[in-house]
């Protein structure tokens, strides 16, 4: 028998507590992959947001800390400014990064700090069952908009890579998805290129992941074609993936 | 000993240095002593004043509400200080600027036309060096060598000319003594 | 002589933690305090330490949460507003045992309230202040020496049992002017040693996790009673107040920072008419000097609350005398400027029993 592929050592074996068809998992093993291909593990320090991912700070094999709601920008700034040679990485959700914790992200962007933002877009509160969140569409319903998400009422989805962009700070800025092969490899691609921005001192980066919520979404559980089609189909129109800034790709030219 | 000032006056007048430069001579001198701004929205508007005391044992509070001697650089510090001086106590009137005659009879009142002492020294700025000269002589709370020993100390920027301006008014001012 | 440096409050706070070792520290501005986050900006750089302006007081704490999960000393200051702004993020450090400073310059309040000196943050400081079942060391300073001087054993304190350590003060302290002595050597960084728990290169060790959380059932309970065998330590070893002219008594007053000064004026007052009263000032407010409170009211019969709040540090009076002496109350909330002749007062109208016990005396 022949191995083909192997856990990355950045990512611990320990069983994930994750939702069937949930991107999070994907999400975890493509940054432990890129912390493992980048040879960082050890000088690494994540951060888990609250929400889903509370946990990632048991999966990853690097130091870690887990801290308030939203604050991971803040956390991170903290960490970096006093161990600069560290590679410091915050992994936040949508409720948490652009909600409760809007005000961090943005002046962590426009501080321009040399860290890298890992942020899950699945449109809607996983951990607390199923609530509107600040990227849910526009008539996607969730457990506090059951008809749908009415923009009179609940106003629109926000884009943060779009807003980020008109930031001077923010160095490196791309939406990608997970809904397939090809979304996972260019989301890898991405995120190696925001660590890589960061050890080479280039200042704020973010990866934006329109991921999955079969769980939360009502989407059948046996059928995650259903969860991954809404990315690709509903999702992706509200939130086009791309590179939304890339200072250093400017600078090139 | 004790002596609780207060000094008061416009934005730009010194108000604020003059006060820490007496609490620095005054600890130079082995006193014990604190130094203590209006500050915030107190100072918007563009009045200053602040609270100095000068004494022989601990300071309790850095606010003085019944000054000994009260310094006072403009017409409104006048209406709002003269009556807070202790009786028996001291209020130094900058005449330059201010016109009204302070009404307490049971205080002493010192007018000194700082700015036109200032003037004739060359340097309107040294105003309130003119006061505290005029505040030293009178109360003999601290002498005008300590003053002019802390000034170095307070502004360790100032060319050492202006420094000796300083000086000068403070002794210009010390000749407005009080009786 | 010569090695008395006058001082503003605010910025001996500043060059107390820096000399301690501070290295990091995030602030926003809010009056009476900005002195500390002004001098912070150009000192700390000095010493190749790092200074951010945060966006928020939310975020500054947060970015000394993640600070001193490095291991490195560091500092937020703030005023009352602000404080309650970042009692979040002090649940979260004394959740995940995070040694750091936290300088409080009390104003008045609740709301927006004014920006002249108070003590009304008294509860919030040492009753936790932020969720959950936890501790801050809390020091009062009564000057601007002590500001100065405070911060080293604040640091020590938080290093020694993993909390987070606060020093109280107030406006007046904050703004005020008086010299200053440096009483220990400065901290060399250098010396000190990495904590056991500190995030960083994990080359050779294993992965560190700071976090103040455990859902696995009983976990949490565990956590929070190892905690407290901590603050029984704390309580046991680390208290610390300073007693005058309580030798023959009647009277003693209660008092901590600027009150206490206004106090010792007051006391001098009272003697002079035959009062004898004498001060107990609480130096550290959490743990709060209860064994020697209750160990003076063997003798003491009387006590009196003076503090610029509306009767919070009476309750830990009342608390530590547990009824075996009167305990009365001077009280002047929404920042008034508490003088000595009314505090005196106090004491004659006591000492002639014409005041009520538990109630704020008029």
């Amino acid at each position: 028998m022949q191995l083909l592929n192997k856990r990355p050592e950045s990512l611990l074996d320990v069983k994930m507590h994750y939702c069937p068809g949930c991107g999070h998992g994907i999400v975890h093993r493509v940054v432990a992959e890129v912390m493992d291909e980048l040879g960082i593990r050890e000088r690494t320090i994540g951060i888990a947001p609250v929400g889903c991912a509370v946990f990632a700070d048991t999966y990853f094999n690097c130091d870690m800390i887990q801290g308030p709601h939203g604050r991971g920008p803040a956390e991170a700034t903290g960490i970096k400014r006093c161990k600069p040679d560290s590679i410091v990485f915050s992994y936040q959700g949508d409720g948490d990064l652009a909600s409760i914790g809007m005000a961090e992200i943005v002046h962590a962007a426009i501080r321009s700090e040399n860290i890298t933002v890992v942020f899950i877009n699945n449109a809607i509160y996983g951990m607390t069952g199923g609530q509107m969140a600040p990227t849910t569409l526009i008539g996607q319903k969730a457990t506090t908009c059951v008809d749908g998400r009415a923009a009179k009422q609940a106003g629109y989805p926000i884009k943060m890579c779009e807003m980020l962009a008109t930031i001077d700070g923010a160095t490196y800025l791309e939406r990608t998805t997970v809904h397939n092969n090809s979304g996972a490899l260019a989301t890898k691609r991405a995120i190696k290129k925001a660590f890589q921005y960061q050890m080479d001192n280039k200042g704020f980066s973010m990866v934006e992941v329109l991921s999955m919520c079969p769980t939360n979404w009502g989407t059948r559980l046996d059928n995650p074609s259903e969860a991954t089609k809404y990315v690709g189909e509903s999702m992706s129109k509200t939130f086009p993936p791309g590179v939304y800034k890339d200072a250093c790709a400017a600078d090139k030219k | 000993m004790y002596q609780g000032i207060r000094i008061s006056g416009f934005g730009g007048q010194g108000v604020i240095s003059a006060g820490v430069l007496l609490a620095q001579a005054g600890m130079m001198e082995g006193r014990e002593v604190s130094f203590f701004p209006a500050y915030g929205a107190e100072m918007r508007g563009g009045t200053a004043n602040c609270s100095v005391v000068v004494a022989s044992d601990e300071v309790s509070t850095p606010i003085v509400s019944d000054p000994d001697t009260a310094i006072v650089l403009n017409e409104p510090s006048l209406a709002k200080f003269e009556p807070m001086v202790k009786p028996g106590g001291l209020l130094i009137v900058n005449s330059s600027l201010i016109n009204t005659k302070a009404k307490r009879t049971d205080i002493k009142v010192l007018y000194v036309p700082c700015n036109e002492v200032a003037g004739e020294l060359g340097n309107a700025k040294v105003m309130n060096m003119v006061a505290l000269g005029a505040f030293a002589a009178t109360t003999g709370a601290m002498s005008v060598d300590a003053i002019a020993g802390a000034l170095p100390k307070v502004y360790k920027k100032l060319k050492p000319e202006v420094i000796d301006l300083n000086i000068k008014a403070l002794r210009r001012g010390a000749q407005f003594k009080a009786g | 002589m010569a090695d008395k440096k006058l001082m503003k409050g605010n910025e001996a706070l500043a060059e107390g933690a820096l000399r301690a070792g501070c290295r990091f520290f995030a602030g926003y501005p809010i009056t009476p305090q900005n002195e500390v986050p002004e001098y912070m900006s150009w000192r700390l750089p000095q010493v190749g330490g790092a200074f951010v302006q945060a966006e928020s007081e939310v975020s500054a704490i947060n970015m000394i949460y993640g600070a001193a999960a490095t291991g490195v000393r560091c500092m937020t200051s703030s005023s009352s507003p602000g404080i309650s702004l970042k009692q979040e993020g002090i649940s979260y450090c004394a959740g995940a045992d995070l040694p750091l400073l936290i300088g409080n310059v009390m104003r008045g309040g609740p709301g927006l309230g004014n920006i002249a000196g108070a003590q009304g943050d008294y509860w919030q400081a040492t009753r936790g202040g932020g969720h959950g079942d936890y501790r801050v060391f809390v020091m009062a300073p009564n000057g601007v020496n002590e500001m100065a001087n405070f911060p080293n054993k604040c640091f020590e304190v938080a290093y020694k049992y993993r909390i987070p350590s606060m020093i109280l003060a107030d406006g007046i302290i904050g703004q005020m002017m008086e010299p200053v002595e440096f009483n220990t050597p400065e901290v060399d960084t250098k010396s000190l040693k990495e904590p056991d728990w500190a995030l960083g290169i994990s080359k050779g060790r294993g992965k560190r996790i700071v976090k103040s959380y455990d859902l696995r059932e009983g976990y949490l309970e565990k956590m929070v009673l190892a905690r407290v065998e901590r603050y029984k330590q704390i309580e046991q070893n680390e208290v610390l107040y300073e007693e005058r002219q309580l030798e023959d008594a009647d009277i003693a007053i209660v008092a901590y920072g600027t009150s206490a000064r206004v106090a010792s004026a007051a006391i001098k007052i009272a003697r002079e008419k035959g009062v004898r009263a004498g001060l107990f000032r609480p130096i550290t407010l959490w743990p709060f000097p209860k064994v020697r409170l209750a160990e003076l009211s063997k003798r003491v019969k009387k006590f009196v609350a003076v503090e610029m709040s509306l009767g919070q540090l009476v309750e830990d009076v009342q608390l530590s005398i547990n009824g075996k002496a009167e305990v009365y109350l001077h009280a002047k909330p929404g920042a008034s400027v508490i003088t000595a002749e009314e505090v005196a007062k106090t004491l004659e109208k006591i000492a002639k029993k014409e005041a009520k016990e538990y109630a704020a005396v008029k």
